[in-house]
Parts: structure tokens; sequence; C-alpha cells
């Protein structure tokens, strides 16, 4: 995570530019990834099919990626029981948002609620122009003003830096791959897999098969936390530099931190889209392997040290 | 032999060429729109000041030299909005705040105009368009300093002349209470 040039030199446009190769590296790994799977499950049910299912697995891959970029957004809002404000609603969060969408050169992208009362706010959408900014009612209500605009710097860095495309990418082709993963590995359990009455060559199918249903979903998911936890300091450095007020996004997140109200429309694959992990779930041992944010005090102290 | 060397240099140097001023293009177009996003909050501003006049001056009626002055000043600063170059603009406007404080200051002074939805409700527009015009100027800057940047560094400064482009103005706006740049380091 240690960079020498410092993220804040990096102007949006740098940013975009860089989440532009990321979203090509994404979608054309992920489709490498599910046609890989789509192949071994080929062979170990028919030998020589694997080929035959090829077509499928990248319509499937590829379907899910264009799904995911023009309504994952949608999709999202949709999950979360988000509502639209109207202009007239919380004046005082639309002046915050619109301000500094101003001051980030980027339009003012419409403004969501979820009705919860813990404190959170995500940003989604596929570009700047078709962007959303989602807080909950326990935001509105727990923040104030400079903490509010702290937390909104960081969501419209977010939307600025395009780092929402990849963000609902990620999300909806680790589920897809989670998903394909999930049903090949229930139907070799139970599955009609004509492979396994040969011997020979099908054995070293039968375990690469299973290896790839065990590894890819746990391989997917490491992709989506590690790029997740980078992007989180990134856009707490261009939300402070925003607002030119680091304090403000730091005590938002202590009071974030603070709370212990689990948010219920939140699930494991919108988590990494909130700007704190909004299931508060028990730490394991494999506690940061998983981690879906950066530790909350850690991004205090980089931002108390700005 | 010689002619393939020459005919690499040259497509080299024509290449170069190319990117450059394609970058600069893009830099300034970046100014530009910038700039008319101050633009459209300067105009905001502009269109809430009568209505804030006419409502002060129901209560202050023995106030007319700060209207008149403030009216002045918003005359100024849309005549200036028509044409002038960023540093002339920025002068009307500073004028036209000042004004306007004083037209605040006078309000202060009568409780019932403070209690008055309309004059909350322009206020409060007042603050915000400010707050807007204060952060449409710094992205304007800050595109700005790119794009003078690119343009005074070597070598782009020994042609970028013979191109047509020239150096941006800065929009400054004496602000009492600008923060300072936070230093981020990774």
């Amino acid at each position: 995570m240690a960079s020498e040039t410092s993220p804040a030199r990096i102007s949006i446009y740098d940013a975009a530019a860089a989440n532009r190769w990321r979203t090509v590296l994404l979608v054309v790994a992920f489709t490498a990834i599910i046609a890989l799977l789509g192949y071994f499950v080929g062979e170990y049910f028919y030998p020589g099919g694997g080929l035959a299912v090829l077509p499928f697995a990248l319509a499937l891959s590829l379907g899910s990626a264009f799904t995911s970029y023009f309504a994952g957004d949608r999709i999202v809002l949709a999950q979360s029981q988000a509502r639209e404000l109207a202009p007239n609603e919380e004046t005082e969060l639309h002046n915050v948002v619109e301000t500094l969408a101003i001051g980030l050169g980027i339009p003012v992208p419409k403004l969501y609620v979820i009705e919860d009362s813990a404190p959170n706010a995500f940003a989604t959408g596929r570009d700047p122009l078709h962007a959303s900014v989602v807080v909950t009612r326990g935001l509105i209500d727990k923040m104030d003003r400079t903490e509010l605009e702290g937390v909104i710097a960081h969501e419209l860095s977010h939307v600025g830096n395009r780092d929402i495309r990849v963000m609902l990418l990620v999300t909806i082709l680790v589920g897809t791959v989670a998903l394909l993963a999930d049903w090949m590995w229930r139907s070799m359990f139970w599955g009609r897999g004509r492979g396994r009455d040969r011997g020979g060559g099908n054995a070293i199918i039968a375990v690469v098969a299973i290896v790839l249903a065990i590894l890819t979903p746990i391989i997917a998911t490491l992709i989506q936390l590690a790029v997740s936890r980078q992007r989180e300091y990134l856009a707490d450095a261009s939300g402070a530099l925003l607002t030119r007020y680091p304090p403000g996004l730091a005590s938002a997140l202590r009071k974030i931190a603070a709370d212990r109200e689990v948010l219920e429309v939140a699930n494991k694959a919108t988590a990494s889209l909130y700007i704190a992990n909004p299931l508060k779930d028990a730490p394991t041992f494999l506690d940061h392997l998983f981690d879906t944010h950066p530790p909350i005090e850690e991004r205090i102290k980089r931002l108390e040290a700005m | 032999m010689e002619i393939v060397v020459l005919i690499v240099i040259v497509a080299a140097i024509a290449l170069f060429f190319v990117a450059t001023y394609n970058r600069l293009v893009t830099l300034r177009q970046r100014v530009k729109e910038a700039w008319a996003d101050i633009d459209v909050q300067l105009k905001r501003r502009h269109d809430l000041i009568p209505n804030l006049v006419e409502t002060v001056k129901g209560y202050a009626t023995h106030e007319s030299t700060v209207f008149q002055n403030v009216t002045q000043a918003r005359a100024a600063a849309v005549a200036a909005g028509a044409s002038a170059s960023p540093q002339e603009r920025a002068q009307a406007e500073n004028m036209l705040t000042t004004a306007l404080r004083s037209v605040f200051a006078v309000a202060e002074n009568y409780p019932q105009l403070q209690a008055v939805q309309e004059f909350k409700d322009l206020s409060e527009n007042l603050t915000a368009t400010e707050d807007k015009i204060a952060f449409a100027r710094r992205f304007y800057n800050g595109n700005v300093r790119d794009y003078n940047t690119s343009l005074q560094t070597f070598p782009t400064n020994v042609f970028a002349g013979m191109l047509g482009f020239g150096p941006e103005q800065y929009f400054e706006l004496a602000e009492a209470t600008e923060r300072e740049v936070p230093q981020v380091k990774f």
C-alpha cells in the first residue's frame, strides 16, 4: 500500500484514466476465470465437452459484466432499499453535495437515503453522469456539518476517480464467480457426472475441477478486497484535499466506528461499497485478509497526519 | 540509410508536436470548463442580490447609501462578467462582497427583519452560493495551475507560444478564511 507518489498529487483525471485500465483488466480477468471454470466443468461432466461449454461461460461472464455496467447501480440501490431524496428534502445535505461536486468539477450526483439509524454512506453508478450518492438516516442525524462534508467528499472522490464503476463491476462479477463455483460444487457432490465412471485422464481433470471450484471464489474475493482497501485510503486522501479539512472525515469515521448498530440492508456483496464496513462482523483469525476496509484506526491516523 | 534515419527523426519530432499540442488543448479545455462553473455561480449571486436589497429596504428605510453601493457594485460585477478578464472580474466581485457585507451589517440592526422567512431564505441561499463560488474557484485555479505548469516547463515553453498557447489567469478572491492545503503522505 505504500506508494512513492502521494495520491493527493494525482488529479481526478489521472485516477480516472488508471481506473479505465483497471476496468478492462478486471473484465478480462474475470472472463478468463469464468471461462476456465466453465471449461473444466464441461470436461468433468462430459469428457471432451469442455469446449462446448466455453461459449456459454463467455456469454455468462460478458452478460453479467454488461448487466453490472448498465443496471448495476439500480440493482444495488433497490437491494439497499434506498429512496431518492426530493430537492426540497434535506436542503443542507443537498447543498453539501452540490458544493463539493463543484469543487471536484463533476456533475451533481443523485442523492438517496436509506431509512436506517446506523450511520453509513456509499456511492455507485457507472460514471459521474450516472452517479448516485447514498446516505443513511443515521448519518444525517448523527453527523455535524464538517463531518458530513468529510463523508460526502470521500464518496464524491469515488465518483470522480471512476472508482464506482470498478467497484460495481467487481461486486457483481465476484458474485457471478461465487454463484458458479457454488453451483459446480453442489453438482459434483450430487451430480450426474459421467466422468467419474472412467479412469485415467479424467481423474486429473476431476482434481483440477475440484481445486478450481474451491480456489476461484477465494481468489476472486481476495482481488475484490485488495482493490477495495487501497481505494479507501485514496478516497480519504482526495476527500480531505477537497474539503481542506481532514479532521472532519476523521471525526466522522470515529463516530461511525463507535456506533455498534448493524446496517440491516447491507450484505457481503455490497459491504465493500460503503465508507466503513456496515456488517460489524466479529473478527476472525483471517480478519485482515478478508477485511473489505482498512482498519478505521489506521485511516484516522493517516487523516490526522495530513 | 541516411534517408531512413532522417525520416525517423522527422516522424518522432512530428509525433512529439502532435502529442504536446493535444495535451495543451485538453488542459486548456479543462480550464474553460472550470471557468464556466464559476460563471454559473457568480450569475446566481447577481440574481439573488436585487431580491435581498428589496427585502431589507422594506425594513431599513434610512440606509439608502448602503443600498446604492451594493446596487452599483452589482452592476459593475455584471458588466465585468460580460467581457472582463478573470482578474478584473475578481476585483469587481470583491467590491460586491464588501458591499454585501455592509447590507448584512445593516440588517442586523433590525430584529424584525431577522424573523422574516424570505430574508432567512435569501441569506441562506447567498451563503450557499458563496460556498459554491469558493469551491468552483478552487477547482478552476487547480486546472489553471496544471495548464500553466505544462506550458512553462521545458521543452513545451520553447514553442507553446508559436502554437498559440498563452498562460491563463488565476481567479483570486479576497478570502479571510482560506484553509490550508493538507499535506498528504503515504
